[in-house]
């Protein structure tokens, strides 16, 4: 891989700006038997809890047009299960660990941040994003001055690098992100999934337990795409741009946009080694153009 | 891409498409088929019908978009096959009498179980209870690798079943059908082991996603991986 897809966000070197988003690539073993992971700008691990937890009931995914509902409700190992059986084996494939912490309560986001503390990781990424968990998650991240308690409070506890991930169902997504540069992230991410939901017209009831649950995927990138523009725009962090990337044109336009990084997500269902077209892709393009450096495209509208 | 060497409408909206690439695929495992670029946004999860090393087969019912567009594939046309993914039905080398049970669509993969369990073993006897709604499909060539095929039109195949007569019962179909099973098997205090093989929906089909756990008594685990062949106690124990 040449030069012109190198870059740094928060300081930190990526090979390229192409990382695998949270939920949607485990902790990266299994995408590994189709490619090296080691190639990815970085990957993001499933959303973490202090404790392990067993999700949503019920079905948790739901195809719709040109995207997925899915209510999976963190269902994870937790914070400590992973530090034994994951993470020396993310490091040692030499991208950029990005470890993506839930909660239930702030005491639950502190707890996992001080267990993470300890661990080698590159990254933490604090979920107050994620629609699916009904006590919190979510709802801290909706209205800026409740999310702002549980930034100020995990931040002063975090040893790591620390980025926010954002829902685009904050009531203001600009003055979110803008409060979480005031209390010291170091980056912000977004957009998690739009609130949706689907109904079963022949049970005539919701198709999912929690009836409402996350939109992601294609149908949803022309919204994350704006709202990446409009808070790029805002803040001095740099921006983790996502939502419906599935080739490296839609990529191209969130770093035009003001990403300094992108992720991809729901696209991993559709072809399991489609972030490694998305980098090729990329890097073809910036020849094509004459350009030297990734960086030179960023925010450039 | 796998090169299409047929794809037959075999009625009642059932297809059997056959492909040619080279494969290990085990009895009970599936793959993750596409035959579209973009939309729609998932692939689906078909059980793997028959495969020898360099061609493996599917039979599907058209039900959605999904089966809807394999269903328009001619010959020599392309679609991704991913996998084979799963666990696949176990080796059951010292079980003598084994009951394969099918409804509906869940009958595919219990035609290369039928042929490999035979095979691995020939004195073992292989019967096989199906269950369609319609007209049946696929009788004979069923019939050809059983010892004994049971049809059931419109009932329920799990009222044609003695669990008690087997040493190993395996089932494929509705989640209804197969938890009456299961309670059929307690029920009678059949000593043979019920293995169900789930159907839950799924997006990545590879264990990276979450979105297809089922709970077990040993914690939630991935139908996509762990499974979709589960031993009955373990998914429908606490009922
Ligand atoms: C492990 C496994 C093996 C399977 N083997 C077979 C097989 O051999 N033959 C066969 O005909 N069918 C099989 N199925 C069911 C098959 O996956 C669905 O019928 C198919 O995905 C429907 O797609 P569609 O686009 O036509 O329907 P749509 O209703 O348009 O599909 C919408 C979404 O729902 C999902 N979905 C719909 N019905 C089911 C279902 N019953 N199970 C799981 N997901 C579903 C689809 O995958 C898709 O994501 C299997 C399912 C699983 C999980
Ligand atoms: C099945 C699934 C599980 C997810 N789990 C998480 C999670 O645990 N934590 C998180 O921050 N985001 C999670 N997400 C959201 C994605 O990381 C991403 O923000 C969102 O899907 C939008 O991007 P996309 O359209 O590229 O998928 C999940 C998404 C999906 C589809
Ligand atoms: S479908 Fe993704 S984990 Fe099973």
């Amino acid at each position: 891989m040449s030069e012109r897809l190198k870059t740094t966000f928060a300081g930190i070197p990526f090979k390229n700006p192409v990382v695998l988003a949270s939920g949607t690539c485990g902790f990266g073993r299994e995408l590994d038997e189709y490619f090296d992971i080691g190639r990815l700008g970085g990957i993001c691990s499933k959303g973490l809890l202090s404790h392990p937890h067993g999700g949503n009931e019920g079905i948790r995914v739901w195809e719709t047009p040109s995207g997925v509902l899915n209510s999976v409700g963190l269902e994870n190992p937790g914070v400590d299960a992973f530090i034994r059986d994951d993470l020396d084996w993310v490091n040692a494939k030499g991208t950029v660990n990005i470890v993506n912490l839930g909660g239930h309560s702030l005491q639950d986001y502190l707890e996992g941040a001080e267990k993470l503390n300890g661990a080698k990781l590159d990254i933490l990424e604090l979920n107050i994003s994620c629609p699916n968990v009904k006590s919190g998650g979510m709802n801290f991240g909706t209205k800026t001055e409740v999310a702002r308690e549980i930034v100020r409070a995990v931040r002063a506890v975090c040893r790591h690098k620390m980025t926010v991930k954002l829902s685009p169902n904050a009531e203001d997504i600009v003055s979110l992100a803008r409060m979480c540069e005031e209390e010291g992230a170091d980056g912000v991410c977004l957009v998690n999934t739009f609130l949706g939901m689907a109904i079963d017209i022949q049970k005539k009831a919701p198709v999912f337990q929690n009836v409402y649950a996350g939109l992601s995927g294609p149908a949803i990138k022309p919204i994350a795409l704006r709202m990446v523009h409009q808070v790029a725009k805002a803040v001095h962090i740099p921006v983790m741009g996502l939502g419906g990337i599935s080739t490296w044109q839609d990529a191209v336009e969130f770093i035009m946009a003001g990403a300094a990084v992108v992720q991809v997500g729901t696209a991993t269902f559709m072809k399991p080694d489609v972030s490694m077209d998305i980098i090729d892709g990329m890097e073809r393009y910036l020849e094509e153009n004459g350009y030297g450096n990734v960086e030179e495209i960023r925010g450039i509208l | 891409m796998a090169k299409i060497l047929g794809n037959r409408a075999l009625g009642e909206n059932f297809y059997l498409l056959t492909a040619e690439q080279e494969n290990s695929a085990r009895r009970g495992q599936f793959y993750m088929l596409r035959a579209w670029e973009h939309y729609p946004v998932l692939s689906r999860p078909i059980s793997v019908f028959d495969a020898d090393g360099g061609t493996v087969s599917f039979l599907y019912k058209v039900v959605g978009k999904g089966t809807e567009l394999f269903s328009t594939l001619k010959e020599g046309q392309e679609i991704t096959l991913d996998g084979p993914h799963g666990n696949g039905f176990p080796a059951l080398p010292d079980k003598r009498r084994i009951a394969l049970v099918g409804g509906g669509v869940g009958i595919a993969p219990l035609y290369l179980a039928a042929r490999t369990y035979k095979e691995e073993n020939p004195a073992c006897t292989v019967d096989l209870y199906l269950g369609f709604s319609g007209q049946p499909v696929l009788t004979r060539e069923f019939e050809a690798v059983a010892d004994g095929t049971t049809v059931n039109v419109g009932g329920f195949v799990t009222d044609d079943i003695d669990p008690c007569a087997y040493d190993a019962i395996l089932a494929c179909g509705p989640t209804p059908m197969m938890r009456a099973l299961y309670r059929k098997c307690t029920k009678s205090g059949a000593k043979a082991p019920l293995y169900v093989s789930l159907e839950n929906r799924m997006a990545c089909g590879i264990g990276a996603c979450l979105v297809c756990t089922c709970k077990t008594d040993l914690g939630r685990k991935k139908v996509c991986k762990d499974g979709p062949v589960f031993l009955g106690s373990e998914v429908f124990g606490d009922e």
